[in-house]
């Protein structure tokens, strides 16, 4: 009894001095009680399927910024890891009879090892090479996908996949949870040492390498952790929608992508959830005029970005928080000295 | 007999079609450092306007063509300066304010034409026989005035005051700087010629193609492809680049079964290996000092 007042007590006092006082550890917690409890109030299948699709797309878009910005390989081919964890859950499922909670990682070890096999070569380019070069990839399998039909479905894709779940609530729930575990250990990842190091291959490759970093392994770690993300979000999609098609493996589908994380800012994790949990209900939303859809997004994108460059979450940000000039500790903006050093903090 | 010409004329309508774009592409990204996603979309809205001018309006096509490469380059150059340059120092936004600018081609041109497939006739009508082989007036045309503008290019950049100003800013854009080049003038310049390229490419290709909204992704890919395959910013190297994947594509088009869905992959494939073996293109720099 006493141990359960204690971790209360200690729960009070977290929630009290590490989150209150810190207006985007605020919006953090509500995002986290909203999603969890959205099912409560309303069943509604059309707004969970949504939802759904936006926890899968979330995945999919931080796991991108796991990759390309934390260590700076731009990736312009994400729909490849994408696509090799929806076709690898299918196929497996399919023809292997493997449950879903099966398939789904299978699926998404069949990405990490695509992710390999294109981090070998990728490895040697830089920059705008890499993106290019890696533009390439979803393009070459989507051609296999079309020259062997028997085994892909070609243009039409696998289907009649098991269902994630029996029920949608379920399904929400899978999903949900999930997404949010999973962006949790992406964010963990990225505040760990590994983390660190992934930070200062963006920042400076060769002074990373003459500090004695092997950083080929940590480049090809990257690829690896970002495909088995990209490949759970995939095998995940395969599952929900039931059918593993071409369209997984689109240009259109990187570029999506890459929209989505830079639109949200890039090297946060954050950013990109925020984004998609944005710009995806956003762009259903705009199916009220179905033929503007496309074109108000791009708009919307372009406006956005013209203004705030960094990304919207940077921009939001500091706009609510401001970093405290000694400790480098963030505070609320309203404050005029910072909360642990009592360092005034310029206006 | 027959089968061989075909490759032969596909390969240099091809190869002359990626050049031309590639050059564009590789010269806008040496000046200026900008990866312009939308390029091939200017070369699809130089295509409608040719339809515009000689369809609907009943001009003749080649004041059409004329038409349209004004009205591109204009529009590029706007496109640059208000919606490309404010945010130039973020590498990351600009490339998805690229992508964002084609997708809003790509949306109007479908709104005011609805996808459906368009096409334009051939500026000369007929043929004539070489060796038994069937060639279109239409076909040599286009090569013909592919490979003018080339070596007008050249010329251009080899021996004009302009030129030698784009090509020492896309060396080293600090010190052409400090040499009294007005580095800003010559990005717009470059973007001016850039996506002049892309739309005289889409003038000359109009007969020979199908016109729709999402006509400008393939050609995006290929020329991705040749402009890494033969080295960034290196002219030759997009130039050789240009019809080595032209004449792969059309050698796969014609020889291989669902050669069409193979195109590009197989285009893609020679790209990555030649980068397996040297990872900066066949012609290019390594950037070994940038970092």
């Amino acid at each position: 009894m006493e141990l359960v007042l204690f971790y209360l007590r200690k729960l009070f006092t977290v929630v009290k001095n590490e989150v209150l006082v810190l207006p985007s550890r605020v919006v953090v917690v509500l995002f986290f009680l909203f999603l969890l409890l959205l099912p409560v109030f309303t069943k509604d299948p059309y707004l969970l399927r949504i939802f759904i699709l936006t926890s899968i797309y979330a995945i999919l878009a931080a796991s991108w910024d796991l990759l390309s910005g934390f260590t700076g390989q731009m990736n312009f081919g994400h729909a490849l890891f994408f696509g090799v964890g929806a076709y690898g859950a299918a196929l497996l499922n399919l023809r292997a009879n493997i449950p879903p909670w099966g398939s789904i990682p299978l699926g998404a070890l069949c990405a990490v090892l695509s992710g390999l096999i294109i981090g070998i070569p990728c490895l040697r380019l830089r920059g705008t090479y890499l993106a290019l070069t890696t533009l390439a990839f979803p393009i070459v399998l989507m051609g296999l996908v079309f020259a062997f039909p028997n085994l892909t479905g070609g243009e039409l894709g696998i289907s009649g996949i098991a269902r994630l779940t029996q029920s949608r609530v379920t399904d929400y729930y899978t999903v949900t949870v999930l997404m949010l575990g999973l962006c949790t250990i992406m964010w963990k990842i990225t505040d760990s040492d590994t983390g660190i190091i992934f930070h200062a291959i963006r920042e400076d490759e060769v002074a990373v390498r003459a500090a004695g970093v092997n950083t080929t392994r940590y480049k090809l770690l990257a690829f690896s952790l970002s495909g088995f993300f990209a490949g759970i979000s995939g095998g995940l999609y395969a599952h929900f929608m039931r059918i593993a098609g071409p369209s997984t493996l689109e240009v259109s589908m990187s570029f999506t992508v890459v929209i989505w994380a830079i639109f949200g800012g890039i090297v946060t994790i954050y950013g990109p959830i925020g984004a998609v949990f944005v710009l995806f209900p956003l762009l259903e939303f705009l199916r009220v005029v179905q033929n503007y859809r496309t074109l108000i997004f791009a708009v919307v994108v372009l406006l956005i970005l013209l203004y705030m460059p960094e990304g919207l979450f940077h921009w939001l940000r500091d706009k609510i928080e401001k970093e405290c000039p000694r400790c480098k500790i963030r505070n609320i903006a309203t404050r005029h000295t910072c909360r642990v050093c009592t360092a005034p903090l310029e206006r | 007999m027959g089968l061989i010409a075909d490759i032969v004329i596909g390969g240099l309508i091809n190869g002359s079609t990626f050049a031309l774009l590639a050059i564009g592409f590789s010269l806008i990204f040496g000046v200026a450092r900008i990866v312009n996603f939308a390029h091939t979309a200017f070369y699809m809205l130089a295509a409608y306007c040719i339809y515009v001018a000689s369809q609907k309006m009943g001009l003749h096509p080649v004041w059409g063509m004329l038409a349209a490469i004004v009205l591109v380059t204009f529009l590029g150059m706007l496109s640059y300066k208000a919606l490309i340059n404010p945010i130039r120092e973020h590498e990351g936004a600009v490339l998805i304010a690229t992508i964002a600018l084609a997708m809003i081609f790509q949306e109007i041109m479908s709104l005011i034409f609805t996808g459906t497939f368009l096409s334009v006739p051939a500026l000369i009508g007929g043929y004539f026989k070489l060796l038994g082989v069937k060639i279109f007036y239409q076909q040599l045309l286009t090569f013909c005035a592919a490979l003018f503008i080339l070596v007008v290019l050249w010329v251009f950049l080899m021996r004009t005051n302009t030129g030698l100003a784009i090509r020492s800013t896309a060396q080293d854009r600090e010190v052409a700087n400090l040499m009294g080049i007005n580095e800003a003038q010559v990005a717009m310049i470059t973007m001016g010629l850039s996506v002049g390229l892309a739309g005289f490419t889409g003038a000359i290709i109009v007969p020979l193609t199908i016109l729709e909204p999402q006509m400008w992704t393939p050609p995006l890919i290929m020329m991705m492809a040749v402009v890494v395959l033969g080295g960034l910013g290196s002219l030759k190297g997009s130039f050789i680049g240009a019809y080595i994947l032209g004449f792969a594509e059309a050698l796969v088009v014609f020889l291989a079964p669902m050669g069409a869905y193979l195109k590009s992959p197989v285009a893609l494939c020679i790209m990555i290996l030649v980068l397996l073996i040297r990872p900066e293109g066949l012609f290019g720099v390594s950037f070994e000092e940038e970092r």
